[in-house]
């Protein structure tokens, strides 16, 4: 696909073209309405948040940087007080239980329903004077050649040709858009995984008997190894006020190698005896899938150009640390620094990469952007195959060593250990170097 | 809701054959769009797509054409 090239110098139709109403979309949207900007915010589905699906944790303090009111007056879910991290084998599961308190005062993440936390967003935005064009598709960006090369005017949907100083790439991890300019290259598959989540319904009695949460709490299960069936990525279940969200990551460059099928894999986890009875009698309501950016910094594309700047997942802007995984919050920081980039070249009159180079530098001095930095490593040290089988195996064969009273005398657990690690694939060498890995990538 | 009309994935069956990655692109769709035949083609059922793009990123370079549905049209989460 080509951009379309446009001489025609027309007064722009707005301050402003964002196209996308996800999260990093409205909140740049509102943000600049606030600032007295007209802005056009543009979504291809019926209603915004149709098209959009996330695994379900958003780690919510930026967002009520924006929106103070955000936890009561949002349609939030539940508020994650317990973080259980699972290694599952085929026969055996070890896990590590994190419940806090302090987690909940004050709330640090919450989980949500895209289908209903962006109409909400979109709400706010329209109340503070965007105007929302929902069910119209943008084709194409338009560009005229300017004195440093290509810079954007407007974009091409159908037959309409609307114009702005700026416009703003806010259209998910598939950016056709941040492509078609060629401020993003076709990605690597190590870069990217496919996310295969469901939604089952169950009251919210039995979800928190099941989970071990009360009231408004929620609990995330952050999962690895035979959930994936070996495959890089990880299986996650999030619980709903009425329903959980359950699903696998699968990274695309070890699901092709190992060539397992998606779908397998996804039916394998659900009826995994270790997760089976978390779901038993609640009824599939939705299902759906998303592609997920994996590279963290390292594939974050070009950001800004003359008269546009790429937000959320149109710039590859998640993280995966292991632990938390990341993607909504990042999305509200990168709509939040665009705003500011953007009010700054508004202000100057100044839409060239150098005008607009404030969302670049207000994003990498946010603690986000700073997280982007700090864990750079971090998807490389999780593209570690041992992580995924071996060492869950070797943790559970030494637990049930010590666990096994077989009528055999006990030996002393580091005997154990040893005779463990011995049969496993893991070497001492690999210890050391993951070891040494994770705690510099993490 | 369905474009009737106009279907949003083309297959370059030449493509796809001489690079074998309909099985790739097959196996990687959680939506069931794909099916790999014995002679190497892909069948297409648009109407299941979820629009997730994963696809188009295991198909080999101009393998397939595939962007999103016209506005307004496609898959319709209630939940997401």
């Amino acid at each position: 696909m080509t951009a379309l090239e446009v001489s025609n110098k027309a007064e722009p139709d707005f301050d402003v073209i964002i196209v996308g109403a996800g999260i990093a979309g409205c909140i740049a949207a509102y943000q600049l309405a606030q600032q007295g900007r007209s802005v056009l915010l543009i979504e291809r589905g019926e209603a915004p948040g149709s098209k959009n699906l996330s695994g379900g944790v958003l780690y919510c303090r930026g967002m009520q940087e924006v929106f103070p009111d955000f936890l009561d007056s949002a349609p939030v879910e539940r508020r994650v007080t317990r973080n259980y991290i699972n290694f599952l084998n085929a026969e055996s599961s070890i896990g590590i239980d994190y419940k806090d308190t302090r987690l909940a005062d004050p709330v640090n993440a919450v989980t949500v329903l895209r289908a209903k936390l962006d109409p909400w967003l979109a709400g706010k935005c329209e109340e503070a004077g965007v105007f929302l064009m929902s069910g119209v598709r943008v084709d194409r960006v338009l560009t005229e050649n300017g004195a440093t090369g290509k810079r954007v005017v407007g974009v091409k949907a159908g037959d309409d040709e609307l114009r702005a100083h700026v416009v703003v790439a806010a259209d998910g991890v598939n950016s056709f858009i941040a492509q078609e300019v060629g401020l993003r290259a076709k990605q690597p598959l190590n870069h990217l995984a496919t996310g295969v989540k469901c939604v089952v319904n169950l009251p919210a009695e039995t979800i928190e008997a099941r989970f071990g949460v009360t009231g408004d709490e929620g609990a995330a299960f952050a999962v690895v190894g035979d959930c994936t069936e070996g495959v890089g990525g990880g299986g996650f279940m999030y619980t709903n006020t009425n329903s959980i969200s359950v699903g696998v990551v699968l990274r695309l460059d070890d699901l092709t190698a190992k060539r397992k099928v998606a779908t397998d894999v996804f039916d394998h986890f659900l009826t995994h005896p270790f997760i089976a009875p978390y779901l038993e009698g609640g009824e599939v309501i939705e299902y759906g899938c998303h592609m997920v950016a994996e590279g963290g910094l390292g594939m974050l594309g070009e950001i800004d150009m003359d008269g546009m700047v790429v937000v959320g997942d149109a710039a590859g802007l998640t993280l995966n640390t292991g632990l938390t995984v990341r993607g909504m919050d990042l999305a509200v920081a990168s709509g939040v620094a665009a705003a500011v980039g953007i009010g700054a070249s508004l202000e100057r009159k100044d839409f060239s990469k150098a005008g607009l180079a404030g969302y670049r530098e207000t994003l990498f001095a946010s603690p986000e952007g700073k997280d982007m930095k700090t864990y750079a490593k971090a998807p490389a040290f999780l593209e570690v195959e041992r992580m995924y089988k071996d060492y869950g195996e070797l943790i559970a064969n030494v637990l049930y060593g010590a666990f096994n009273l077989d009528t055999k005398p006990r030996e002393h657990l580091a005997k154990v250990a040893i005779r463990a690690f011995k049969k496993s694939p893991v070497k001492v060498r690999h210890l050391i170097s993951d070891g040494i890995a994770g705690v510099r990538a993490l | 809701m369905l474009d009737d009309d106009q279907t949003h994935i083309e297959v370059n069956q030449e493509i796809v054959k001489a690079t074998g990655c309909g099985t790739a692109i097959a196996a990687c769709c959680a939506a069931r769009v794909y099916t790999e035949e014995p002679d190497g083609s892909l069948s297409v059922e648009y109407a299941a797509c979820l629009e997730c793009g994963t696809c188009l990123a295991v198909a080999a370079p101009g393998a397939l054409k595939w962007h999103y549905p016209r506005g307004g049209f496609g898959i319709q989460f209630r939940e997401g």
